[in-house]
This record gives structure tokens, C-alpha cells and sequence, in this order.
């Protein structure tokens, strides 16, 4: 336990200086994207890992956030306004989708999700009059709260790194509430929560709220910080990659996604600058995850070091009665 | 809800009025007739038991109880209330509560959380996003009272999968009896227990509050016998005897139901 808060100290310290001991701005970049996908990412859990139901369609709901935004720009509101109407239309689609969802679990959850998915692709890309189809919204400014101008690499991070860590608290808060309890029973026991005078449908749909509420927030920090957005970001791919990082992870856990989320960001980004090939190279790293540690990446290497540990402690215990 | 339970009563006076009443209780499942017109009163108290081959529709008689299941026709009342179309977990505010024929406990969560859950259910706190489980006191005294009667406390920080099967089943009824109910439908609470483990289930049976009214599936009949007072005997849906238990014991129709004449 103790190795674990030791880890998360030393992993916060090292996110809090990172700009000071990171060789360049793009490095910086790095750093800001794996804060927002890891928010994406915690969002996505919600319902991967804590209700059960995996969602195919994500990127959709990521994307509607990050359009809303550049479209409110493009009609000439300010930042604000921009940001409070994107968070209400993430929110208020990601309720459309639970309520055609939510209608069935398992694998007809993820179907219909990935249609809906595949409907808000199918919209940016065709409905030019909003969207600019195959040529997306520019961002042309970031906004600039208190003074900051977030145009500066270091600024646009720390400010990601306040919303991801206040992202953080708000996921660990709501895991551990009653809420996040009878969310963990619905998923274990559906009839039996049922049985026990729980909503099942009510608490599937409040989780699917506030998972929205977290994808919207990454949605928004991705369009400022790409400051374009086109329909590929909606893409089936997208919802995958993001699928990805909670399942590369660990799914049901607070850090999980967001290693997942730094493991897939990195790659991405830092790694194929080396490898042509590094779709292969993360496909290879999710093949040995998947058999290696299929309960995910923390989990995992959480059982590893029990295991070890235990190893080291039983020879001590039997030398002391002798 | 108090206004509703005074119009449908009123026929009867309140103390008579039947916790359960099933009304010519019917479901078709396709071309197969799970259920046919099952007519029941259970009244605070009773101990009634359903017995019957595998296949006689016992199961699915509680899932229309409880309302998994929509109704081909009939009427359950609870309470001298209709609530035949209601959802299960409003059944359960008004004190209905059940037990599953196959375990369905939260195996990585400690007794104490399974009883915390299972109080929780019916409190509006549940929706609760914004404070810890562990920080509601009164909950948390609740379950340990519960767990306190009905022997548990021993064992409150124990993950459940680490019970046996025995504990298990008899826990499975611990979750029942968190939401006060004033009616208990048990699936086959015996199910998969040694006859060592069902003596104890027994024991524990009869040691519930006299005022639930139970009503309870059973294959095991030490169990039965020793716990109900009126038993109904189910074949292909239908109620085809129902007695105290010495006259069912004794009836030849039984025999032949269980035994077979051919």
C-alpha cells in the first residue's frame, strides 16, 4: 500500500515539474495531450470499468464537445460562453445516447453505440453547413483565463494538469460514494440490485452523465489544444484507441486509465518519431498485455509486486521461530 | 400511497388485509403455460410454502411476483394495492423482498459492504455522488445490528467469495431482510447445501422475526416440512393441493407428482 502512495506522490511530483525537466515544448505537448486523453479516458471507465458497459461510440461524444466549441467560436461568442455550451451539448448527447443504449447491455450496448458513433462521424463529415465536413473548424485563439495566455505550451499543461487532477478527485469521490457502490452492484448483480430496490436503469443512466460530463471536459481541452477539429476525430478508431487505454490499464480503476492513456499517447506521439511502424509495435505491447496481464497494466503489475513481496517476506517469518 | 392502500382495502379491515394476494395469476411464455390462474393469500406471519417437480413454473411464479416478469393476465396485490404492473424495485420499497435460487451475493465485497448495499436500497442517499459509503453512521449501525442478529458479525470484514456455500446462502437471506421487509420470498434457500448445512438453514429460518410472512420454494422437504405451515403443491403451473404439511405428506396425488405412476 504504501509502495502504491509512493508511486502516485512520486508520479504527481514528476507531473507537477515536468515542464522544468522536459527537453522541449513538444515534450510539454506530449505531456498536455496525455493529461486530456487520460481525462478521455477516465470518462470512458465510468462505464468500461465501473457500470460494465463497454461503448464503442465515445469518439462521437468527444467530438460533438470539441465541434460545439469551434462552432460557438466560429459564430463569434467568447471562450466562456464556448465552453458552457459545448459541456451542456457533450452532457445532453451523451443522455441521448444512454437513452437508446441503455436499452440493452452487453454486447448489444456496444453495437448500438458504435452505431451512434458512426452517426455523429457520418454527420461531421456530410453536414458541411456546420462542420465544414472534410475540412473541420479551425480554433483560431486559446483562451487566456486570469491573464494566462494559454497560447504558451507551459500554461495550456499546468491549466490541463488543474482540470485533470480536479477530474481525478471528482472520479475517485464518486467511485467511492454510495452512488459509485450501487453502480459497482448493478454491474456485478443487475436482478439482485433489482431485487434490492435499486433503479437499475436510473443508476446506469446518472453514471453515463457524468462520464459524459469527463469526455466533454477532454473534448474541449483537445480542440484547444489541436486548435482544428475534423471529422476523423470521431472516428471508429478513436473510440477504440480510447477503449484501449482503459483496457491497457486496468479497467475499474482510477490510475488505470490514465497509464493507458500515457502508454498509448506516448507511442503515438514520441515513439514513431523512431518506428515507421508503430501501430504495430502498440499492437504488439497490447498483445503481451492482454496475455501477460489481462486484468490490466496497474492491476497487473500491482499482483506482480504482491508477488514478489511475499516471496521476499515468507523467508524472513520462518527464520524468526527457529 | 397511504390513501391508495385505504381505497383498495376497503373491503376488508386494514388487519386483515392480505400482505400478498395473487388473483388468478397466469403466464404463457410462447405456446408453454408457465403459470396457471395461481390464486394465493399470504397474511402477516405465514409461513407458506410452494413445492413441486423441477419445470412446475415455482421459479417463474416468484418472477411474476416480483415483477421480472409482465403478466398474461391476473392480478398481484401487496398490501390490498395492485401492483401488477409495477417495476420490481417499487415492490421492494413496499416490503417486498426475495432471495435467488442461484447465489447472487457481491463475491469481492466484505459482508458488512453487502449488507451496506443492500440497506442502502431503498434510502434516497443512493444517489449520492458527492460523500463517502463509509461515512453514513446510521447505515452503517443498521447493518451492524442485523449482522449482529442473525450471527454474521464474526465474520463482517470477511470477502464473501471466502464463505462457504452454506454462509453463502444463509447471507443471501441476510440481503433480503436489510430492507424491512414485511414479506419474504425465498428461492429454494437450501439449494446445493449438505444435509448438515440445511439443518442449519432450518435453524435459521425459524429464528426470522414471527411477524414476515415467508413464502418459500423449496426441493429440500426436512426444510419444508419443518418451517411451513400451509404447503402448495405446483404441477405444469398449476396448484393442484394445498395443505399443512402432514396432509401433504399423506396425499396420494403428491406421491404420484414426485414418484410417478408409469
Amino acid at each position: 500500500m504504501s509502495a502504491r502512495n509512493l508511486a502516485i506522490a512520486l508520479a504527481f511530483l514528476a507531473l507537477v515539474t515536468l515542464p522544468f525537466w522536459m527537453p522541449g515544448i513538444y515534450y510539454i505537448n506530449v505531456g498536455s495531450q496525455i493529461l486530456f486523453y487520460a481525462i478521455f479516458a477516465l470518462g470512458l471507465n465510468v462505464l468500461v470499468g465501473y457500470a460494465g458497459l463497454v461503448s464503442l461510440g465515445h469518439a462521437g461524444l468527444f467530438g460533438v464537445a470539441a465541434y460545439a466549441t469551434g462552432y460557438m467560436l466560429q459564430l463569434g461568442y467568447g471562450h466562456t460562453e464556448a465552453i458552457l455550451v459545448a459541456l451542456v451539448i457533450g452532457v445532453a448527447s451523451m443522455a441521448l445516447y444512454a437513452v437508446l443504449s441503455l436499452r440493452s447491455t452487453g454486447i448489444g450496448f456496444i453495437m448500438i453505440t458504435l452505431a451512434l458513433g458512426e452517426i455523429l462521424w457520418g454527420l461531421a463529415y456530410r453536414w458541411i453547413s456546420l462542420t465544414g465536413g472534410d475540412n473541420g473548424i479551425n480554433v483560431p485563439t486559446r483562451p487566456a483565463p486570469f491573464g494566462y495566455s494559454l497560447t504558451v505550451p507551459t500554461t495550456f499543461y499546468y491549466v490541463t494538469l488543474i482540470i485533470f487532477v480536479a477530474s481525478v478527485v471528482l472520479s475517485a469521490v464518486f467511485v467511492n460514494s454510495p452512488f459509485g457502490a450501487s453502480l459497482m452492484g448493478t454491474r456485478d448483480q443487475p436482478r439482485r440490485m433489482n431485487a434490492l430496490g435499486y433503479h437499475v436503469w436510473m443508476i446506469r443512466f446518472y453514471a453515463c452523465l457524468f462520464s459524459g460530463l469527463l469526455t466533454a471536459l477532454s473534448g474541449i481541452l483537445f480542440v484547444y489544444y489541436t486548435q482544428f477539429i475534423s471529422p476523423q476525430t470521431l472516428s471508429l478508431t478513436s473510440s477504440a484507441e480510447v477503449l484501449l487505454m482503459v483496457i491497457s490499464g486496468g479497467p475499474g480503476t482510477l490510475l488505470g486509465p490514465i497509464v493507458g492513456a500515457g502508454l498509448v499517447v506516448v507511442v503515438k506521439n514520441v515513439v514513431s518519431g523512431f518506428i515507421e511502424r508503430w501501430n504495430f509495435l502498440l499492437g504488439a505491447i497490447f498483445v503481451a498485455i492482454v496475455i501477460l496481464m489481462p486484468e490490466g497494466l496497474v492491476p497487473g503489475t500491482a499482483r506482480l509486486w504482491r508477488l514478489a513481496f511475499r516471496k521476499r517476506a515468507k523467508p524472513v517469518k520462518t527464520e524468526t521461530p527457529s | 400511497m397511504s390513501t391508495d392502500t385505504q381505497m383498495n382495502g376497503g373491503q376488508t379491515t386494514a388487519s386483515e388485509v392480505a400482505v400478498l394476494e395473487l388473483k388468478g395469476l397466469c403466464k404463457s411464455f410462447g405456446g408453454l403455460q408457465a403459470t396457471r390462474d395461481v390464486t394465493l393469500r399470504i397474511m402477516a406471519g405465514d409461513r407458506k410454502a410452494i413445492i413441486g417437480p423441477n419445470g412446475a413454473g415455482k421459479t417463474t411464479l416468484f418472477n411474476l411476483i416480483t415483477g421480472i416478469y409482465p403478466v398474461t393476465s391476473g392480478q398481484v396485490l401487496l398490501f390490498g394495492q395492485d401492483v401488477t404492473s409495477w417495476p420490481s424495485h417499487r415492490r421492494t420499497a413496499l416490503g417486498m423482498a426475495r432471495t435467488f435460487q442461484v447465489t447472487s451475493l457481491f463475491p469481492r465485497l466484505t459482508v458488512l459492504n453487502n449488507v451496506l448495499l443492500a440497506i442502502k436500497g431503498l434510502r434516497p442517499s443512493k444517489f449520492v455522488m458527492w460523500r463517502f459509503l463509509s461515512s453514513y453512521k446510521e447505515v452503517y449501525d443498521k447493518a451492524h445490528h442485523l449482522l449482529e442478529q442473525v450471527g454474521f458479525l464474526d465474520r463482517k470484514d470477511t470477502e464473501v467469495r471466502n464463505l462457504s456455500h452454506g454462509e453463502q446462502r444463509q447471507l443471501e437471506i441476510v440481503l433480503g431482510l436489510a430492507s424491512d421487509p414485511k414479506i419474504l420470498l425465498l428461492d429454494e434457500p437450501a439449494a446445493g447445501l449438505s444435509s448438515g448445512e440445511s439443518t442449519e438453514m432450518t435453524e435459521f429460518l425459524m429464528k426470522l422475526d414471527p411477524k414476515l410472512a415467508i413464502l418459500l420454494i423449496e426441493h429440500d422437504m426436512d426444510v419444508v416440512f419443518d418451517v411451513a405451515d400451509e404447503i402448495s403443491v405446483l404441477h405444469f403451473g398449476e396448484v393442484l393441493e394445498t395443505g399443512a404439511p402432514e396432509a401433504i405428506k399423506k396425499s396420494k396425488r403428491v406421491q404420484e407428482i414426485y414418484l410417478g405412476t408409469d
